[in-house]
């Protein structure tokens, strides 16, 4: 089973979410890296830009395929992981660490309890994961 | 390729194992007032040496390059196929309507494509160049697609000089995302600025510009590029590879996405296909070009090798969010224009350059002598160039072509506005004697 970290927020779509004071802070699950596979590029939206929750906003591309990323919240981008560029593979060695994507200000604080918690997430994982 | 028959014993062995006992019987649910009642009115078969001749009849009637002078251009040109194309691409290793991709099986198929990348990429002034796309047309309707995937933006504008058949093509393309074509007009034969800046702003994706354009004119690309990243656009310029052995590189003058007919580029005329689609583009829009892409990498060994890159972008893998509807190409005339390229070299591609510019301002000097002849813009041209003429240029030219010369393009159908004018192109095959005969056959014509 995949490390599922306790304290964070996820997405059917296998991002997490991590309350960071006001912020919050994004990234894909360890699951989704596994199934990715090595990770070849990463496209972030610019900062500044506005995301709507449930749409996508970037993609991760893996030697064998091209997903789209989902917001778990809406909100504008105040970061994004520029070391990713360079360096797509911190995606798989550190899901939850170095390989963060976004932050963002949300726009609805309310949106992250509405996202699955880690027991949700795992039960999500065990039924397949899709 | 395997010949497979289709005896009436091998009929009868998939009758019988299905269970039915005639071709007809899985007919019978079609009703009756469907299908042909009588026979297919098919002429009777002729044996093998009537049948070429009657081939040969019909392809006398033709009016094709061999037996006529051409002056005929508009998107495909009769220049020079130098004989190694044919030799090579007739070999059975090349020789298929299927392009093979499997590295493990043609690494020289992929060596091929990858140096024709390279060519195109090095003659367009890009960073990368795809397999192909089919034509110069589907080649500026996936720019456009390209252009609005990468900006998001939903308006184009198209200068008043791009080919007027590629630009329905792009209509076609744009109906189903539902982007807007915005055209700026080109009234003296180039783009409009003060046109192009009313037009280009906020919400367009990229601006398209032609040069030489569909009337011969040379188009102010650094101009266009400038206008068009102003406004936050990215500029498409449609070119004809050929020309750039002498014309400067329009990746060097601002475009970020270069396509183009490649059909001059050693593929013959062939009554209007196959051609080639040229795509190039910049590096930091790679992953949304469109088309196959192959890439040069090293095996377990070390050793150099060739195989598909980036196919992540396809739809057998990316499905309906792929970058295009088409992930093929033409191969086999991708690589007739290697060989070209290759065979032509540096030099040889500038001297096809120089001349066809050189015979066709001579032409121009010529046709122009001719009373109530003129240019009909006052603008540099390259290889083609457009007359206004005294009379019909529709009449004129089926005069013309009664002495086996075919004149050029009459415009009134592509563009109402220029129902006296005739597009004229001149390749490095015509000789002196031919602009002169005719010079004078377009005299006695227009008196």
């Amino acid at each position: 089973m995949s490390n599922v970290p306790a304290d964070l927020k996820y997405t059917r779509e296998h991002e997490w979410a991590k309350q960071d004071g006001a912020r919050i802070r994004v990234g894909i699950t360890a699951f989704a890296q596994e199934q990715l596979g090595d990770v070849v590029f990463v496209e972030l939206p610019k900062v500044g830009a506005r995301l709507t929750a449930k749409q996508a906003f970037g993609v991760v591309e893996s030697v064998k395929a091209v997903s789209d990323l989902f917001a778990p919240v809406s909100g504008e981008v105040v970061e994004a992981n520029g070391e990713l560029g360079q360096k797509p593979e911190i995606v798989n060695q550190d899901p939850y660490g170095k390989g963060w994507m976004l932050v963002i200000t949300p726009a609805n604080a309310k949106e992250l309890d509405q996202l699955l918690t880690a027991a949700q997430y795992e039960e999500f994982l065990a039924q397949g994961g899709h | 390729m395997r010949y497979l028959p289709n005896t009436p014993q091998n009929q009868r062995a998939m009758l019988d194992t299905i269970g039915v006992r005639t071709v007809e019987d899985l007919l019978t649910r079609i009703p009756a007032k469907a299908r042909l009642s009588r026979p297919l009115a098919l002429l009777p078969a002729l044996a093998e040496s009537d049948l070429i001749r009657h081939m040969r009849s019909l392809a006398a009637r033709d009016a094709d390059a061999d037996t006529f002078t051409c002056f005929l251009g508009g998107g495909a040109y009769d220049h020079y196929v130098p004989s190694p194309i044919n030799h090579m691409v007739l070999r059975g290793e090349y020789l298929t309507a299927y392009t093979p991709y499997q590295p493990e099986a043609s690494q020289g198929t992929l060596r091929t494509i990858y140096e024709y990348q390279t060519m195109i990429a090095e003659l367009t002034g890009m960073d990368v160049a795809n397999a192909s796309i089919y034509d110069g047309a589907s080649s500026l309707a996936e720019a456009v697609l390209m252009a609005h995937a990468i900006n998001g933006r939903h308006e184009l504008a198209l200068a008043g000089g791009v080919n007027p058949l590629y630009r329905r093509v792009v209509e076609t393309y744009v109906d189903g995302p539902g982007l807007k074509l915005r055209d700026v007009p080109s009234p003296e034969g180039v783009l409009d600025r003060d046109a192009a800046r009313r037009v280009v702003g906020g919400k367009t994706a990229a601006l398209v510009v032609q040069s030489p354009n569909f009337y011969g004119c040379l188009e102010d690309v650094a101009a266009a590029a400038e206008l068009a990243h102003a406004a936050g656009a990215l500029l498409v310029v449609v070119s004809d590879p050929v020309n750039l052995g002498v014309l400067e590189a329009p990746g060097r003058q601002g475009a970020d996405i270069v396509v183009g007919e490649g059909q001059g580029l050693g593929v013959p005329l062939s009554f209007g296909g196959p051609y080639l689609g040229v795509f190039a583009a910049k590096n930091e829009f790679v992953r949304r070009m469109p088309g196959r892409l192959v890439g040069a990498t090293v095996d377990l060994d070390g050793s150099r090798g060739f195989a598909l890159t980036l196919q992540t972008r396809e739809q057998h893998i990316r499905r309906a969010k792929a970058t295009s509807n088409i992930c093929t190409n033409v191969a086999l005339c991708a690589l007739m224009a290697t060989i070209y390229m290759a065979t032509l070299g540096q030099r040889g591609l500038v001297r096809v350059g120089e001349l066809s510019m050189a015979k066709a301002h001579y032409a121009a000097e010529r046709l122009t002598a001719v009373p109530g002849v003129s240019l009909r813009f006052a603008q540099p041209f390259f290889k083609e160039f457009t007359l206004k003429l005294p009379k019909s240029p529709e009449r004129v030219a089926a005069k013309l072509a009664r002495q086996s010369i075919l004149a050029g393009l009459p415009l009134k159908t592509l563009d109402r506005k220029l129902g006296d004018c005739l597009l004229v192109a001149v390749t490095e095959k015509r000789t002196r004697e031919e602009i002169d005969a005719f010079a004078d056959a377009l005299a006695k014509a227009v008196a």
